[in-house]
């Protein structure tokens, strides 16, 4: 089967093919072929998986299985593109597969009777097929086509809806902005590829066994490999919606909330955490440790920065979009201080418990009919299958420990930080208290007390919605046994990932760690999501802490959380007027000064000297002719009157002719000398 | 002589019989006007299908030797021959000359003005093109380059927009300043070159080399640029292509912007890199200069338009950057390593057939909606994409492939050349992705103003595109996304021709 992996992307491809042309024709309005086609992706990656991981086949393959095509010539050399299966990828394959499939059957129900109901599910294909590809390439060109694909499929959903304004828009500032990140990202392709030669990433050719290369003092007296890691960064920054590019993210939620459970939560912007994973010996191979650094207070800040929005907004997905981009933040802040394990761990639970979040939120959707928390309340009774899952998952992300997923991950994480960075562990555990906070404040608010608006009629969502709710509670449960501190089968299989140097890179930088249960991290890291979640018990179920009387005191700093820092407005002021004020003076410049004043310019230069020279002509030139023609002419008129015809007349002139030339032949012989004086006057 | 020297005359000269055969049907038969024109516009496209199947991809290029070559006297005392051949440079731009001028005629077949001066005009066009891409001779090539300039004036001139007569004189004026500095140098080099015109030996003959050549090497150099640079656009002279663009017929801006500007870069490739390697070389940072400043430029100004048609044509001054951008890094002598001037090169030759498509495709777009709407106005729109899903599908496609998405081939030219690029400056790499980004924003505004939000009612009764109109696209699209995800199919192409040009050159 391993041999086969590449069809595991290639049927999503097919489906997308299918439905796109057929449409209503196709089985289910098409939603059966995409479904079908993602099931069998599903079954392939579980093939792989249990191949891989159980049937001795990582063994046997020596941890990685790579496969490569010929791609693209340059000049004498090639350049190859191809997949490869490893325990990286096979994670994130069981991961997407997982999640999508259970988003694409969720979706039935979800979407029912939807205009564009094919397109949904064809463009969910086209996304599943892309994210498939970008987790098995072996190639970062190869990485970065699916990356750009999977961002168009996410910008086509998010502005599904497009005839809603705010979908459109939200379509468009989600693609912008995280091309920015990627034109970072490219930048840093370019230079790996022109340092170490190769585009692929694995084999003795290939960019991992040749970072040694990139190991350069490059600008700012930062070597290459941290040049390359912050470039690569950027893409991550971009696509995991982290400081100061998360902007896109909670506008994405304009799209329909399945794809915000896919996309926008459990896949593709854990897309940025997969590639600084995958990238790791980049990382690991900068000397300046730079990067890193850049990688864990980016998202140590983010984590924090998108939790403490989160408390203030009332759309219940919002309030998930911003708790989604504070967890990607966890993620990214894990990466950045060797919890390499920790950070994809945290990828791994997070899909199911976030999927489900979204998922159970759509739930509410459907049933009330509002995204407005305000307006909710007492659902707990009216949707007790939604509750019950959005609960399980809710205490999932708090990270209660030993019976959610989210908790084995989360201390992880703080595990390592503890270790390697006190700063980014302390505000990891105020992220965490702020995360159970603000989560608890949803859960109260909607599912809690009496409805607060009477003309909404919640029910419970259909069938063929709520089995994947349950399946990823169960997940978001049992996942996180693979990574317990006693038997941690993640990190045994995930590490030797880096090949043999770079493992052991890694683990002298976590030297001295102690491995297993830490009792002082566990304290925290409990202690702060118990703490968020009284705090919140307090405000919001049982009212002891009277949230009006700490507003004035407070009121300013609610505006600023609530309005999400302003960031919006900020970068509308300066970035978005200022490229628009570029290109109106651009255009300007175009038109004013190179078309009308050089090139109309010329031309009209070019004409005045044309009917200079045309004035000219007529005035001299022809002139010239016109006086030699009138002197001609008047001269004629004049020697007519000599012409009369009379004989008498003729002779007349004859004689006289004679008489003249007679005398003045005379006078010359005679009195020569009496002419030198007037010939030495002109001599 | 090559077995296959009667190929490329035949491809040239069909569309001229054809143009005359066209001319001798009564003029108030439409269908027979139309159905010949086309009918013949697929001599060509087939027998260029033919060339690129039989072109050897490892075979001799320009100019150490030349496939389906043909060279026969023409006017000897001159040292001027009939001198015809093609190769990995040339391959590629014939078929998309027959396929653009197919694929507009097909687009054409709604045009009832005159139908029959603009069919043979049309045919005459693709003879002038096709003559220049396969010219090995310098008075063969600029009377092709010459003859391609006539219909197109005519073509601008009567079937244009309300514009049309300044537009089309505008073009005419402004291209003939580049064809006399053109051929002043042409001139010059024929009698620096041994009183030849044949390209081939020019090429070989190692012209303007060493310091007591660099006043006149400098000046045939630049006149050659300006001819050249005329036609891409290059920024400054780019300004006759938006009036040129808007004032003409759909079909005309599609052969303007997809075969007409290539002249221009192919001249690049042909003759300014190859016989003035050295000028080149000096003067390469002028031409990535200018380049870049093209695309960010273009980018910006094409962000302020409102205009759909124009707003491509500056798109195309955009996306020529980068062709030129290639070139110039592919000739930066010392500045670059090889591979990465071969890599710059092969981008630059695909980002010619990829705008030739996309743009071409973009073009053809904006004209069907034009006549539907009878405007362009993007103001005017908003919401299509509800009423006329066809039509936005092939609008969002051609768009996102203009802007440079991966699996199409705007991708592979970009990364191509940016990549190059790097390697002898990273400085006018990191501007020109300031270009990608701005281009990605004013192509999705462009979406979006006409496909999304609330339908304007205007458009409530808006038809989608008809089989004509997706027939005419439908090839442009499957063509970019075949070679985006395959670009081995036509890179091993540019690549052979890539490394001759960049042997040439140090």
């Amino acid at each position: 089967m391993i041999e086969h992996a590449w069809l595991i992307p290639l049927l999503p491809v097919i489906a997308f093919g299918l439905v796109l042309l057929f449409g209503r024709k196709a089985p289910g309005n098409g939603a059966y072929v995409a479904i079908a086609a993602i099931c069998a992706s599903l079954a392939m990656s579980l093939a792989v998986a249990f191949q891989w991981f159980l049937g001795g086949a990582s063994a046997a393959h020596n941890g990685l299985y790579s496969v490569t095509i010929q791609w693209m010539p340059v000049g004498s050399q090639m350049i190859d593109m191809g997949f490869s299966i490893d325990a990286l990828s096979v994670v994130m394959l069981l991961v997407v597969t997982i999640v999508a499939s259970l988003v694409q059957i969720y979706s039935i129900g979800y979407m029912h009777g939807d205009p564009r109901y094919p397109r949904y599910f064809a463009y969910h294909s086209l996304f599943a097929a892309a994210m498939l590809t970008l987790v098995i390439a072996n190639n970062v060109v190869l990485m970065f086509m699916s990356w750009e694909l999977v961002g168009l499929t996410s910008y086509l959903l998010i502005g599904f809806w497009f005839e809603r304004p705010s979908a459109m828009r939200a379509a468009k500032k989600a693609f912008l902005v995280t091309r920015v990140g990627d034109v970072g990202f490219l930048a840093g392709i370019i230079l790996i590829y022109l340092k170490t030669g190769s585009l692929n990433l694995f084999g003795d050719a290939g960019v991992f066994e040749n970072l040694t290369r990139l190991d350069v003092i490059g600008p700012w007296g930062l070597p290459l490999t941290a040049i390359a890691g912050l470039l690569l960064f950027c893409g991550a920054v971009g696509k995991s919606a982290q400081f100061p590019l998360h902007v896109w993210l909670p506008d994405a939620m304009e799209g329909p909330t399945p794809v915000s459970a896919l996309i926008h939560a459990a896949t593709m912007v854990a897309a940025g955490v997969y590639l600084v994973a995958r990238m790791y010996p980049v990382y690991l191979a900068d000397s300046s440790g730079m990067a890193l650094q850049v990688v864990a207070y980016v998202g140590a800040f983010t984590a924090l920065f998108a939790a403490t929005i989160g408390i203030a907004q009332n759309d219940i997905k919002r309030v998930l979009a911003y708790s989604t981009v504070s967890q990607l933040g966890y993620m990214i802040m894990s990466l950045g201080v060797f919890g390499y394990v920790a950070g994809m761990f945290h990828l791994f639970t997070h899909a199911f418990f976030k999927a489900n979040l979204f998922l159970g939120s759509g739930s509410v959707i459907h049933g009330t009919g509002t995204q407005d928390i305000r307006e909710m309340g007492g659902l707990k009774k009216k949707m007790p299958w939604t509750y019950w899952t959005f609960l399980i998952s809710t205490l999932s992300l708090c990270g209660i420990p030993f019976v959610t997923a989210g908790g084995w991950s989360k201390e992880e994480i703080l595990a390592v930080a503890w270790h390697t960075n006190r700063v980014v562990f302390v505000v990891g555990v105020l992220g965490a208290f702020t995360t159970a906070f603000y989560m608890f404040r949803l859960v109260y608010k909607t599912f809690y007390g009496e409805p607060r608006k009477h003309d909404i009629h919640a029910h419970e969502s259909p069938r063929v919605m709520l089995v994947p709710l349950v399946i990823l509670a169960f997940l978001a449960i049992f996942a996180g046994y693979v990574g317990t501190p006693w038997a941690n089968v993640f990190e045994r299989n995930l590490v030797p990932v880096l090949g043999h140097h770079y493992e052991q890179v890694l683990e002298n930088k976590l030297a001295g760690m102690h491995h297993g249960f830490n009792l002082t991290v566990f304290l925290f890291a409990t202690g702060s999501a118990l703490l968020g979640i009284f705090m919140a018990t307090i405000i919001w179920l049982k009212p002891v802490l009277r949230i009006e009387k700490l507003e004035p005191s407070f009121g300013w700093l609610a505006k600023l959380v609530e309005n999400k820092y302003y960031i919006d407005e900020i970068y509308q002021a300066t970035i978005i007027r200022g490229l628009m004020a570029a290109a109106w003076l651009a255009f300007a410049f175009d038109k004013w000064v190179i078309d009308y004043a050089i090139v109309n310019g010329v031309g009209y230069l070019t004409r005045l000297a044309s009917d200079l020279w045309g004035w000219f002509d007529r005035t001299f030139v022809d002139g010239l002719v016109n006086i030699i023609g009138w002197i001609t002419k008047t001269t004629g008129s004049a020697l007519r009157y000599l012409q009369t015809g009379v004989a008498q007349h003729y002779i007349f002139l004859l004689v006289s002719a004679l008489v003249v030339i007679s005398l003045a032949v005379i006078a010359g012989h005679i009195r020569e000398e009496a002419w030198i004086p007037i010939a030495g006057f002109y001599r | 002589m090559d077995p296959n020297c009667w190929i490329l005359p035949l491809i040239t000269f069909v569309p001229l019989v054809g143009a005359l055969i066209v001319m001798f049907i009564p003029k108030s038969n439409y269908s027979a006007i139309k159905a010949t024109s086309i009918g013949i516009s697929l001599i060509p496209l087939a027998l260029s299908v033919w060339v690129w199947f039989a072109y050897d991809r490892s075979g001799p290029q320009f100019p150490h030797g030349i496939q389906f070559g043909v060279d026969a006297p023409w006017i000897p005392s001159l040292g001027v021959s009939f001198a015809m051949g093609a190769d990995g440079l040339s391959v590629p731009l014939i078929f998309l000359t027959a396929l653009l001028t197919t694929l507009s005629l097909v687009y054409s077949l709604v045009i009832n003005e005159r139908p029959k001066e603009y069919f043979w005009m049309f045919l005459l066009l693709e003879t002038g093109m096709m003559g220049v891409f396969v010219s090995l001779d310098f008075v063969l090539f600029f009377v092709f380059w010459e003859v391609s300039l006539v219909p197109m004036y005519f073509l601008i001139g009567i079937w244009g927009g309300p514009k049309r007569e300044y537009a089309a004189i505008k073009f005419f004026l402004y291209t003939m300043v580049g064809s006399m500095a053109m051929l002043l140098a042409i001139l010059a080099m024929y009698f620096n070159g041994g009183r030849t015109f044949n390209m081939i030996e020019l090429a070989k003959a190692g012209l303007f080399v060493g310091p007591e050549y660099a006043t006149v090497g400098a000046l045939v150099f630049w006149g050659l640029f300006l001819g050249f640079a005329i036609k891409v656009p290059m920024f400054p002279f780019h300004t006759w292509l938006p009036d040129a663009h808007v004032e003409a017929p759909t079909a005309g801006s599609v052969i303007l912007a997809g075969v007409l500007l290539k002249m221009g870069t192919y001249g690049f490739m042909r003759v300014l890199m190859p016989m003035l390697p050295e000028q080149f070389e000096r003067y390469w940072w002028i031409i990535a200069v200018l380049s870049v400043v093209a695309i960010i430029y273009g980018a910006f100004v094409a962000m302020a338009q409102w205009d759909f048609k124009k707003l491509i044509a500056y798109s195309s001054v955009n996306h020529m950057g980068y062709v030129t951008l290639g070139c110039a890094v592919a000739g930066s002598g010392a500045m670059a390593s090889q591979s990465s001037k071969i890599l710059a090169l092969n981008g630059a030759q695909m980002q010619v057939f990829s705008h030739g498509l996309l743009t071409g495709a973009l073009f053809l777009l904006v004209g069907v909606i034009y006549e539907r709407a009878h405007t362009r106005m993007l103001t005017d729109f908003g919401g299509l994409g509800a009423r006329i899903p066809v039509y936005a599908g092939m609008l969002s496609f051609c768009s996102l492939g203009s802007l440079g998405l991966p699996g199409m081939t705007g991708f592979i030219a970009e990364l191509s050349v940016l990549t190059g690029t790097y390697n002898a400056s990273p400085l006018l790499t990191g501007l020109a992705l300031i270009g990608v980004v701005v281009t990605a924003a004013f192509m999705l505004w462009t979406i979006q103003r006409v496909l999304l939000g609330p339908l304007n009612p205007r458009w409530e009764k808006m038809p989608d595109a008809d089989t004509r109109e997706v027939s005419s696209v439908a090839p442009l699209m499957a063509l970019t996304l075949l070679f985006g995800v395959m670009p081995m199919l036509i890179l091993t192409i540019f690549n052979g021709a890539s490394q001759a040009i960049v042997g040439l050159m140090h």
